[in-house]
């Protein structure tokens, strides 16, 4: 039916019109990936050719590597973005399993207040974020970012998470009870497998933004030792502004994990979407 | 899952007298989002009514609130910040959202084929940093490098070509549109799903009626979807009103040229840290941190509580 309906000129426009937006949107990101491997000349003379044999030339990734701690940056991104999904991923999943399965009083209201975190910005508490971290000495230390990134990604993983257990069949879990499994086991045997689409959805979700947060590694943790890739990057931007070649690679480095992370996910993450809470 | 009927015949969990395991499932994630968002929130509110007098922290009631407005440099600042805070938001809600909406509306026609790649190809500028996105569009519309020109040239345009981003007049839209361009993946992925999720009995009953093609979008589509655009409006509107990394990574924390593309972030930023010869204040900082709460709060307020209770829901 679907063939009938779609006349070829039809499709064909509609194509073109994708293939465009696609251009679009990948022309900036071939354009650093392709640049950062070519001579600084090759780069200014020819922008958009390839690298060829004569204009190939790793000497950015080497000032990269040499200059920035490059490779310490990486980890503490890297820490701060998987400890904080995990943190999100459990204790929302948690939250939202107690909020979806049980009567309690209450239960609306905490609903409600811990949905509030969707619409209202964490960023603006920060003057008293940053208070409190001096208060508790976390100031510089990667906890004060898996903190405040956990509790960014809170409200979205609850809300989403729990749509996605009122869904999980009752049936299950009262199998599970009969068989003498504890609420615990219940949770962490029984549902925790049945909602994973949902869990890859809110893991996207929630990474995105930690990974590319400027915000707060600027204020919270700007010290060496703790800088992320994205700070990272951007204070190497601002001494190399000239370095073009060492610039382009930092900067395909930083596309790199992300992209690595979206692949792993991005099969369940529509697939969750389209079933879940997000509608 | 459709268990749903036999859900309904069940009856509540059985009552024991006190059931800790839900405090052990809430305590945590109840415990850190209280501490770390909604204690600093309220906290960032009630300093807004405080400030230094004669070098003590004191009560001072809607002073802040007062100079904010008053004082001929802040208040010019504010409002300059939220002058272009709405044109930032307009031009998301004109662009991005109807571009997100139309790629979706595409994506979503039955037998399209690599519509998966198109997908992931179109969602890529959103997982970027602000710094690569930053960079990169600055290097692309540089007049040095030669990106844009080179292009223009390309389709007679050339003499069409200006340094977009360093003038005051046209600095904002730039940096609006770059922002855009970054952001078109959400609304496209949610309206994707929403509209996967028509049923499609309700399309071939249209089609049996003889609505097709683009008079089915309209009269049949669209509204269906219009409450995942409300979702996505609220989305974009609260996402303009706190941003502040693009700003920042393309036109650092002046946002220049002259003032030309300051946002409430950027204003927050330099008003709380200060920079150059700006001394930081963290009462004016928290003073702008809760107007911009009050301005977010009315947002979201006026959608939940006028624009969503008139939206038709359709239920399947």
């Amino acid at each position: 039916m679907s063939k009938a309906r779609s006349a070829p000129l039809r499709t064909a426009l509609i194509h073109l019109a994708l293939i465009a937006y696609t251009v679009v949107a990948l022309f900036p990101v071939f354009l650093t990936l392709v640049n950062s491997f070519k001579s600084r000349n090759a780069i200014f003379r020819e922008p958009m050719a390839l690298p060829t044999p004569s204009s190939f030339s790793l000497v950015g990734y080497e000032t990269v590597l040499q200059q920035g701690d490059f490779i310490g940056y990486f980890q503490n991104s890297l820490i701060v973005t998987v400890a904080s999904i995990a943190l999100v991923l459990l204790f929302g999943a948690m939250a939202a399993f107690a909020l979806s399965e049980y009567r309690f009083r209450g239960n609306t209201l905490l609903g409600l207040y811990l949905a509030l975190g969707i619409m209202i910005p964490i960023r603006l508490g920060t003057v008293a974020i940053l208070q409190g971290m001096v208060a508790a000495g976390l100031v510089n230390t990667l906890t004060s970012l898996i903190l405040v990134y956990t509790a960014q990604g809170l409200p979205l993983a609850i809300f989403i998470l729990s749509e996605f257990m009122r869904t999980v069949s009752d049936d299950l879990k009262n199998a599970g009870r009969i068989d003498g499994l504890s609420e615990y086991s219940i949770f962490f045997r029984l549902v925790l497998p049945l909602v994973r689409p949902a869990m890859a959805t809110v893991a996207v979700f929630t990474m995105i933004p930690i990974w590319n947060d400027l915000w707060f590694p600027l204020i919270l943790a700007p010290g060496e030792s703790t800088k992320t890739v994205t700070l990272g990057a951007q204070m190497f931007i601002g001494q190399f502004v000239t370095n073009w070649n060492a610039v382009l690679s930092a900067l395909s480095l930083a596309i790199l994990p992300v992209m690595v992370l979206y692949v792993i996910f991005s099969r369940q993450l529509i697939r969750g979407i389209t079933s879940g809470a997000v509608k | 899952m459709s268990d749903t009927e036999i859900a309904d015949i069940e009856a509540a969990p059985i009552r024991r007298s006190t059931r800790w395991h839900i405090a052990v499932f809430l305590a945590p994630a109840f415990l850190v989002y209280t501490a770390v968002m909604i204690l600093p929130l309220i906290e960032t509110l009630r300093l807004s009514l405080f400030n230094m007098v004669e070098g003590q922290l004191a009560f001072v009631g809607l002073g802040n609130f007062k100079v904010l407005f008053s004082d001929p440099r802040l208040s010019a600042d504010f409002w300059n910040a939220l002058g272009n805070n709405v044109i930032f938001f307009i031009i998301h809600m004109l662009v991005q959202n109807p571009v997100g909406i139309a790629i979706a509306a595409m994506l979503s026609l039955p037998g399209l084929r690599f519509a998966a790649f198109y997908r992931s190809a179109i969602f890529v500028p959103t997982l970027l940093s602000f710094v690569i996105v930053g960079f990169i569009w600055k290097l692309i519309l540089s007049p040095i490098w030669g990106i844009a020109p080179g292009l223009m040239d390309l389709v007679g345009l050339k003499s069409f070509f200006a340094p977009w981003l360093g003038k005051p007049d046209t600095a904002l839209i730039t940096v609006s549109l770059i922002s855009v361009w970054q952001y078109v993946g959400i609304p496209m992925m949610l309206i994707y799903a929403a509209l996967l999720n028509i049923p499609d009995e309700v399309l071939e009953a249209a089609e049996c009626d003889g609505i097709t093609g683009w008079s089915q979008f309209w009269k049949i589509k669209l509204p269906l979807i219009l409450p995942s655009i409300g979702i996505v409006s609220v989305l974009t509107f609260v996402g303009n009103f706190n941003a502040f990394d693009l700003i920042y990574t393309v036109q650092g924390a002046l946002a220049g040229p002259n003032g030309s593309t300051d946002i409430l972030g950027t204003l927050l930023y330099r008003t709380f840290f200060g920079f150059q010869n700006q001394m930081g204040d963290r009462s004016m900082g928290a003073t702008i941190a809760a107007v911009m709460f009050l301005i977010i709060l009315a947002g979201v307020s006026l959608y939940l509580f006028v624009i969503q209770r008139r939206m038709r829901r359709y239920q399947f």
